[in-house]
């Protein structure tokens, strides 16, 4: 008799199967302000409707597939092919629906591409996990998603979905504001460090002071980041108006430097407490043989206690770098730049695939952040 | 605790004197015209009257309410799923779901829930509530996974139910970390509330998005002010409720384990 092994696997493809065909796979207007009619995966060319159908329904067997090990990496191959497949159908039913010389028809991604991508990405997550896969392993299979998708960006398959359309309109842009971007969340983070060294070494052995410290900084970090923005601005651009060397370096009430300020008070709370909780747990046993091997409070500082909360402070840094760059999106608001750019001119304009052209790369930075600190602490944790 | 006791600690604590402040300063915002025109003598209309800012704050508190309400319901009730036997299989996906959407930026969700209900207030309580529903699971489950399964043997074998385990044992032991994942979501809710202002919801982000927008510093100062306040103090308050909740369930777990 049959059993089924893995529940999760039939429930993500009865879900599937539904968004496939009781949702819109693609929305089509004549232009932006037009409404649109669904186009649901049906009516995508045969062979990359087939290969959706296909690797959706390939999780039903798997999931009778008695073997783990068997089962999760089949689980993977499937979730690629149906991920593939889902971009691949997209492009060309886009391709198929907007002939030449309609710029202004908009192709726009439906809920049914939605979920069934995301089904592919749960699935393909679950397996990864259940296969026990090596960080190595796990950076190969994003390795092979994402070549799968450049080589279907190269080939033009996705040059008719709307989303192109306002990625090519806006390239240059587009580049000057995802390095700025960079740049805030960076400058931010340099600069918490800058404060938070100094900070951490001196609330480290001053129990009072730390108590001060991490309840003021906890509390900064409850204001809502549009207001911490607002607060900054007036006394910085009074700043800037009431000392020219200030105004000279570039800071004012409107701008990067409000911006940097803030996204570097919210980073060290997270920063400053996770580098003491981090030192703090360093074992007194291990300091004990430090001290009785003649090691002074320095050495002891740089060649002890730093390399034991190394994975610690780590983890801290990942906190405040994934914080710094969704919080970065709020800057665009007060004048900073960066993706956030795109999301408001995209909220303000009702060009909801300008909106994705800069949610999408915030969120992928952000799971890309999180890959590369997790890859990080692995290996000091070694 | 004597209700009396309760008085005396309230009037110690700051959170109440905080609160009186909250209030004090958005019943006399009206009145604060000639304060912000010494301050900003270049601006004809100094403070923001297109909403009372008790409407303004009413209408921030509704959002956060309604959706904190709502994920606090459906996280709690997801979480306690996944840790029965009927839903543990889910569990390894709900966690990865929840680690992993609480990377995506509270401003992304709010502008990707757009398409899906168009401007207005829905939408913002749509995406604060996908946004609450993670830290709360998250809670839920790390609070019911450490409950240590000596009490819940010891609980089976004094003859409780399963209902009556979950209800009197495992949810007052897991309460501090539930509590802990709805201070956070409350607290980010408050914020993201105030930017849904630019996808059409009234709240206290208005005034701040209106000022930028017609460079009106006064008004960005009004609402910052008043939505910072009220962060502040919301969050003062679940420090009490953290304080009460840890007081409680480890009260009862000594008497359980004892």
């Amino acid at each position: 008799m049959t059993k089924v092994h893995d529940r999760v696997l039939v429930l993500l493809c009865c879900v599937g199967l539904v968004t496939t065909f009781f949702a819109p796979f693609l929305d089509q207007a004549p232009n932006r302000l037009a409404s649109s009619t669904p186009l649901p995966l049906l009516n995508a060319p045969g062979f990359e409707a087939g290969a959706v159908i296909l690797g959706l329904g390939l999780f039903m067997p798997i999931a009778l597939l008695t073997s783990d090990r068997v089962r999760s990496l089949a689980t993977i191959g499937a979730s690629v092919l149906l991920l593939w497949a889902c971009l691949a159908a997209a492009g060309h039913l886009a391709a198929l629906r907007a002939p030449s010389g309609t710029p202004a028809m908009r192709l726009s991604l439906g809920p049914s591409f939605w979920s069934l991508a995301g089904i592919a990405v749960l699935a393909l997550l679950d397996a990864a996990q259940r296969a026990r896969l090596g960080l190595g392993a796990r950076l190969g299979l994003v390795g092979l998603v994402v070549a799968g998708f450049i080589l279907m960006a190269r080939a033009g398959t996705f040059d008719s979905l709307s989303l192109t359309k306002e990625f090519l309109a806006h390239r240059a842009e587009f580049a000057t504001e995802l390095w700025r971007h960079l740049a805030l969340v960076c400058a931010a983070l340099l600069l918490a460090f800058v404060v938070g060294v100094p900070l951490v070494l001196a609330i480290l052995r001053n129990d009072a002071l730390r108590g001060v410290v991490l309840a003021s900084l906890g509390i900064v970090q409850t204001i809502p980041s549009i207001a911490l923005f607002g607060l900054l601005m007036v006394p910085l651009s009074s700043l800037a108006s009431a000392v020219p060397v200030v105004k000279a370096i570039g800071v004012e009430g409107v701008g990067p430097a409000p911006a940097i300020i803030a996204l570097a008070l919210y980073s060290l709370f997270p920063l400053v407490r996770g580098f003491t909780v981090g030192l703090a747990e360093v074992p007194f046993a291990v300091k004990d043989a430090a001290r009785g091997l003649g090691f002074d409070r320095r050495r002891m500082l740089l060649e002890i206690e730093l390399p034991l909360a190394l994975p610690a402070l780590l983890s801290g840094l990942r906190v405040v770098t994934i914080q710094a760059i969704g919080l970065a999106a709020v800057a665009a608001l007060i004048g900073a730049g960066g993706l956030g750019t795109f999301v408001f001119q995209g909220i303000g304009q009702y060009a909801l695939d300008l909106v994705l052209l800069g949610a999408i790369p915030i969120v992928l930075l952000a799971l890309a952040a999180d890959l590369a600190f997790q890859l990080v602490i692995g290996v000091v944790r070694r | 605790m004597h209700p009396h006791d309760v008085v005396v600690r309230l009037a110690h604590a700051p959170s109440l004197w905080l609160t009186l402040l909250l209030v004090g300063v958005v019943l006399l915002m009206p009145h604060t015209a000639p304060l912000f025109h010494a301050w900003f003598p270049d601006l004809p209309r100094p403070v923001y009257t297109r909403a009372s800012f008790v409407a303004l704050t009413l209408a921030h508190l509704e959002l956060v309410a309604l959706s904190s309400g709502g994920a606090a319901l459906f996280g709690i009730g997801l979480g306690i799923f996944v840790t029965r036997e009927a839903g543990r299989d889910l569990a390894p996906l709900v966690g990865a779901l929840a680690a992993i959407g609480q990377t995506f930026p509270p401003v992304a969700v709010l502008a990707l829930s757009v398409p899906l209900l168009g401007y207005g207030a829905a939408p913002t309580i749509l995406a604060l509530w996908l946004y609450a529903v993670l830290p709360i699971l998250e809670g839920t489950i790390t609070g019911l996974r450490a409950v240590p399964a000596a009490v819940t043997d010891a609980a089976t074998g004094m003859g409780f139910s399963a209902q009556g385990r979950l209800l009197g044992i495992e949810l007052p032991l897991a309460s501090p970390f539930v509590v802990s994942g709805l201070r956070t979501a409350v607290i980010i809710n408050i914020g993201t509330a105030a930017i849904g202002s630019t996808i059409g919801a009234l709240s206290l982000g208005s005034p701040i998005l209106e000022g930028l927008a017609t460079s009106n510093s006064a008004y960005v100062v009004q609402g910052a002010l008043v939505v910072a306040l009220l962060a502040v103090v919301v969050d003062r308050w679940f420090d009490h409720l953290a304080s009460m909740t840890s007081f409680r369930s480890s009260g009862r777990g000594r008497s359980i384990t004892s």
